[in-house]
């Protein structure tokens, strides 16, 4: 492995660690107003937030540039990795020092002032270069994950860019185009990351299995296909209830039901993931991709009955939408990125004991149920309470409440023990003399030696 | 060969999907002087930390979509300048209050945060009159 990606890999877990810190501590401040005298809120939250998104934007790229040289057989390109990681670095000191002093851009997920979102274009801009080095050099039928992490990197330039262009006085001179342009935008941007993390678990699963074919029949893009539409369609159901062209509702609510499809194909296939489970448990990074698949089924099943309308009446704004948030990010794109991390870093991780990597996992999934019941909970009764029973007062809606949003600050802590334990446990590995005392191009395939596997 | 077809044919409904979202989102209602600074103040204030429009922001505070037209200008001014319990007070000056209030004007002629029930369609869907 080389420096920068060992860079690359400690920044993303400096980022894991300051959000799940500063997301126990914003909890905190939301449910004590003494605490919150002390701890402000506004100033924890985009904090929170930002550590959060960077965590699963720097993780995804790490893991992309690291598997792309593999994959396509190409030379590492470290002088634009390097120029990558620092203006982004430094990108991520503004944006926390921003906040430090109160300065804010006030657009929800990033908050920063805009000036920043020029050094973090460039800084993309300087991945894209890099990717698109190696990418040249692909097959002429790559499969599937390939096109995944290229969709990715390419969508998340064309989101980032998008998100921007509210400061065009045009998109911002009537509400509804205020509205779409930060929504349409924010929607596909976590489509765009998710390709990058969902193509990582492809390639991580082919090479775990040495089963070439996942990535590569029609089935898989057929399946592709209909997550992409989502990408570019789905971002309507944010604005549900805004009065935006009715189109925008409808093609939202349809192509969220083809997501149906995936659901039956997960129930479908439950059977052969316990037999995988069988032959591949043993793995560390399949333990975390394993957790992921249970994240993927609950959370695709909640958003599936939130993408109806009518049931979508009760939940949105209220606190299910960030179950759904928190099951994703959290459930899903954390998971899969520590599985990635801790292939990546295997011969490390198993210098500094995968037995406290499984005891952290097991307690932030354990932590994690309670902390998204508790939050669907909350989300039902603030719902039911605001839309059928007419409650417009704040605090009378929210007074009831407060027991389980204590049981969610406390599973809080525990997803913040468990994930932390793992983060310092790879970062140990990352840094491991075991690590950096191994060959830069250590053989990918996780317990190669022991089951006799080869690299591809 | 499919795959690039059916991927050339999905970019080209993107394209062609943005360009009429952001069309026909309508031209009523053009944002002023006043409203376009009360909007600064509001993202500079990071109002959307706490507080929702149209359901989308933080979780702390109430929704505002509607609080001008539901609870008046002078609830919002007094709620800014010398805050709450969890609301910090906000130094504003007077130009500054009144733009913000004046951006929360806006907000609330465009539409209604929650959806009645009439407007549910029996496919699941609503059916909103755009504005």
């Amino acid at each position: 492995m080389t420096g920068v990606v060992r860079w690359h890999v400690t920044l993303a877990l400096a980022m894991l660690l300051v959000a799940l810190v500063l997301g126990v501590v914003a909890a905190l401040a939301y449910l004590s107003p003494e605490a919150a005298a002390v701890l402000p809120f506004q100033q924890l939250r985009p904090m929170h937030v930002s550590a959060a998104l960077f965590w699963i934007i720097t993780g995804a790229s790490a893991v992309v540039l690291r598997f792309k040289d593999d994959a396509f057989g190409a030379a590492r390109s470290t002088a634009l990795h390097t120029a990558f990681l620092v203006v982004w670095s430094v990108s991520l000191v503004l944006v926390f020092g921003s906040y430090g002093a109160m300065r804010f851009g006030g657009r929800e997920y990033w908050e920063f002032p805009p000036m920043i979102a020029f050094p973090l274009l460039g800084a993309w801009l300087l991945l894209l270069l890099d990717y698109l080095r190696s990418w040249h050099r692909r097959d002429s039928d790559p499969p599937l994950y390939v096109w995944m992490w290229t969709t990715g990197v390419v969508f998340f330039l064309i989101t980032f860019v998008e998100q921007n262009l509210w400061q065009i006085p045009w998109f911002r001179e009537n509400y509804m185009r205020e509205l779409i342009v930060q929504w349409k935008s924010n929607g596909a941007m976590v489509g765009a990351w998710n390709q990058m993390i969902y193509g990582t678990a492809l390639y991580l699963m082919v090479r775990i299995s040495g089963d070439e074919g996942l990535a590569r029949g029609p089935r898989a893009f057929a399946f592709w296909f209909l997550g992409l539409s989502n990408l570019m369609f789905n971002w309507g159901h944010h604005l549900y209830n805004a009065p935006t062209a009715s189109w925008i509702r409808h093609l939202a609510y349809g192509i969220s039901m083809a997501e149906w499809v995936l659901l039956i194909g997960i129930v479908r296939g439950f059977r052969a993931k316990l037999a995988e489970r069988g032959r591949f448990g043993h793995r560390v990074a399949y333990r975390f991709l394993f957790a992921a698949e249970v994240w993927v089924f609950l959370n695709l099943f909640l958003a599936l009955l939130m993408s109806i309308p009518a049931i979508n009446r009760y939940t949105h704004g209220t606190h299910i939408t960030v179950a759904h948030a928190m099951g994703a990010t959290i459930g899903i794109n954390t998971m899969i990125l520590l599985g990635a991390l801790a292939h990546l870093l295997h011969a490390g991780v198993r210098g500094v004991g995968e037995r406290w990597i499984d005891l952290g996992r097991r307690l932030a999934m354990g932590s994690l149920l309670i902390f998204w019941l508790a939050l669907l909970a909350t989300g039902a009764i603030k719902g039911w309470r605001s839309t059928a029973l007419g409650i417009t007062d704040h605090q009378a809606l929210m007074q009831p409440l407060q027991p389980l949003l204590i049981a969610f600050a406390v599973a809080g802590v525990g997803v913040m023990t468990g994930l932390g334990a793992v983060a310092v446990a790879l970062l140990r590995a990352a840094w491991s003399p075991r690590l950096l005392q191994s060959a830069q191009h250590e053989p990918l395939v996780q317990g190669a030696a022991r089951t006799g596997e080869s690299r591809p | 060969m499919w795959k690039r077809h059916v991927l050339i044919g999905l970019l080209v409904a993107y394209g062609a999907g943005s360009w009429f979202a952001y069309q026909g989102s309508g031209r009523s209602d053009i944002a002023g002087a006043e409203v376009r600074s009360g909007m600064r103040v509001w993202q500079e204030s990071n109002c959307v930390g706490c507080h929702q429009l149209y359901g989308l922001g933080g979780y702390m505070g109430p929704d505002l979509t509607n609080a001008h037209g539901d609870q008046g200008p002078e609830r919002i001014r007094t709620f800014v300048r010398y805050g709450t319990g969890r609301m910090p007070a906000h130094d504003l000056d007077d130009r500054e209050l009144d733009d913000l209030v004046a951006f929360l004007a806006w907000v609330d002629r465009s539409g209604r945060n929650r959806v009645p029930a009439e407007a549910v369609h029996w496919t699941g869907t609503y059916i909103l009159e755009p504005r």
